[in-house]
């Protein structure tokens, strides 16, 4: 583990989600109504780590959306730090699959880029833009544009974009969906080094159960068609867990746990 | 950064850089006019139905100045109506990303327009606006028109709905939203809309004053005509070919120098 010591704790702490009887419909293009979320309950405490794994189509992306409050829950509530949620929520930074960095922005542009919108202190943000992209190696691409980068790279400048606001709630959608096999593995290790340094909450969707149970202390599994919370899987194996952690029985009994609910489920098949 | 360091501190070999780019094209060019000279001259073809490549040069050698004042009317009239066009497409183009009647009426409506072929409006707007310049900046207005628009429409919406969603979880209104993201990503688009404009407002400009002119390099094409002067028609095509690729490498230029990550993404490409 290396830590650099020139990260200052974050400024704040990561703050607790309380979603209570949450139900999403949306209007289908065609016409109908798609019943995306049904009746979803879930606490998530301060500085959580909680993965969501399902079947495409269950709804993990519009969970996701509704508590960045991009999107209006058609019943129940959603509290982010103690604050009911109704439009975009201040303490909250997103990740998504596709990295959506702005090709128009140097790397250090693009962290910045929440720095400018939110209208935070110019100078404190560089610097931790500055540090955020040494502690994941980037140091020497700060000048460079997006178009000159590697997948990883990019997905990397993505996350230090999210992390310099020291956001309470990371919100992450299948963020190392697009990569391959052993740049996801080596960013898992980014991911969980990054969230011992600053403990805000995060909740992570992903199609990974491996991925899920490596990173989390709780793994949400849901079902399909409508969102349902199946299962929710804790998981205490000491931290931090590595490349060792996936011969160890409790990472495979989970696994093996959170793999039943999809063979139950028909989303796996065995025949 | 590295690219651009080099670009400026090797100036000298940009001319190696710019023979090593277009050498082939100008080797196809230049075994073209050979072989035309070579024709002209072993056949005997009078200059009255082709002129040789040496016989065009020295007419331009000759006539400078008269297709130099020619040429400053046509692209005074190509640089007007070419402004008219960005000024008005542009802010149409936001108008329809942003607005839902435009979207849906107006937006359908123009496109249907561009079927009408302008030139043929020409006479119409000589009738409108009389032998000035009027009529022909209006001509290079509404053929360059329709390209921008275009272009400019389709690089506003090509904005991923996540990097919207990025920057509205940021907290940004639609303001912010239009200058961080909707306008930058939609200029390189913009700019290929401007390069094909361009030209077509060298097409507009140059049918303006074939249809009633008493200057630009149009109306000295008809003259030329009339007199059976085809060394000066040839000489004022090649000076209006200059002036259309002159205009379209300005507009190359400044894109390359508004938008450098541009280059380096088509780089990373190649």
């Amino acid at each position: 583990m290396s830590r650099d010591p020139r990260i200052a704790a974050p400024a704040r702490a990561g703050v607790p989600i309380t979603i209570a009887g949450v139900t999403k419909h949306y209007r289908a293009a065609r016409g109908g109504d798609v019943h995306a979320l049904s009746e979803i309950d879930l606490a998530i405490a301060a500085g959580e780590f909680v993965s969501i794994v399902g079947p495409s189509g269950c709804g993990k992306s519009t969970l996701l959306m509704l508590i960045a409050g991009l999107i209006p829950p058609t019943a129940g509530a959603i509290e982010v730090g103690g604050a009911r949620v109704g439009g975009a929520v201040g303490n909250v930074a997103i990740v998504f699959q596709r990295d959506v960095l702005l090709d128009w922005r140097t790397v250090l542009g693009n962290v910045l880029l929440p720095v400018e919108i939110k209208k935070l202190d110019p100078a404190t943000h560089r610097r931790k833009a500055r540090d955020l992209l040494r502690s994941v190696g980037l140091a020497d691409f700060e000048e460079k544009y997006p178009g000159e980068l590697s997948g990883g790279m990019r997905q990397r400048v993505a996350i230090c974009r999210a992390l310099v606001q020291d956001p309470g709630l990371l919100l992450m959608d299948e963020p190392f969906g697009a990569l391959d096999a052993l740049t996801r593995e080596q960013m898992n290790l980014d991911l969980q080094r990054m969230w011992l340094r600053d403990r805000n909450t995060v909740l992570f969707i992903t199609h990974s159960i491996e991925e899920a149970v490596l990173l989390s202390d709780r793994v949400v599994v849901m079902s399909s068609r409508p969102g349902r919370i199946a299962d929710i899987v804790a998981n205490e194996l000491p931290r931090p867990r590595g490349a060792h952690t996936r011969s160890e029985p409790g990472f495979v009994e989970h696994v093996e746990r959170v793999r039943r609910h999809f063979l139950a489920l028909g989303v796996l098949s065995e025949t | 950064m590295t690219t651009i360091a080099t670009d400026a501190s090797a100036p000298t070999s940009a001319l190696a850089g710019f023979i090593n780019r277009n050498g082939p094209v100008l080797a196809i060019v230049a075994i073209i006019f050979a072989l035309w000279e070579a024709a002209v001259r072993a056949l005997d073809v009078p200059d009255y139905l082709l002129p040789s490549p040496s016989v065009i040069a020295a007419k331009i050698v000759v006539s400078w100045q008269l297709l130099l004042v020619n040429a400053f009317v046509t692209l005074e009239e190509i640089l007007l109506g070419f402004s008219l066009s960005v000024l008005i497409a542009v802010p149409l183009a936001v108008a329809a990303v942003y607005s839902r009647i435009f979207e849906r009426v107006a937006f359908p409506f123009m496109v249907s327009l561009q079927t009408i072929p302008k030139v043929a409006l020409a006479p119409i707007l000589v009738i409108w606006f009389g032998y000035g310049i009027l009529p022909k900046v209006m001509v290079a207005f509404l053929i360059s028109f329709f390209p921008i628009v275009i272009n400019s429409v389709i690089g506003m919406r090509s904005a991923e709905r996540e990097m919207i969603y990025l920057v509205q979880s940021m907290g940004a209104g639609e303001l912010t939203t239009f200058l961080k993201i909707r306008l930058p990503k939609a200029l390189p688009s913009i700019f290929g809309g401007l390069k094909v404009g361009i030209g077509q407002a060298v097409v507009g400009a140059t049918v303006g004053e074939f249809i009633a002119a008493e200057h630009g390099l149009g109306y000295l094409q008809l003259v030329s005509q009339v007199r059976l002067d085809t060394p000066l028609l040839f000489a004022a095509v090649v000076v209006l070919s200059l002036l259309g690729v002159l205009l379209f490498h300005v507009i190359a230029l400044i894109e390359r120098i508004a938008l450098p990550w541009s280059r380096v993404a088509t780089e990373v490409v190649e």
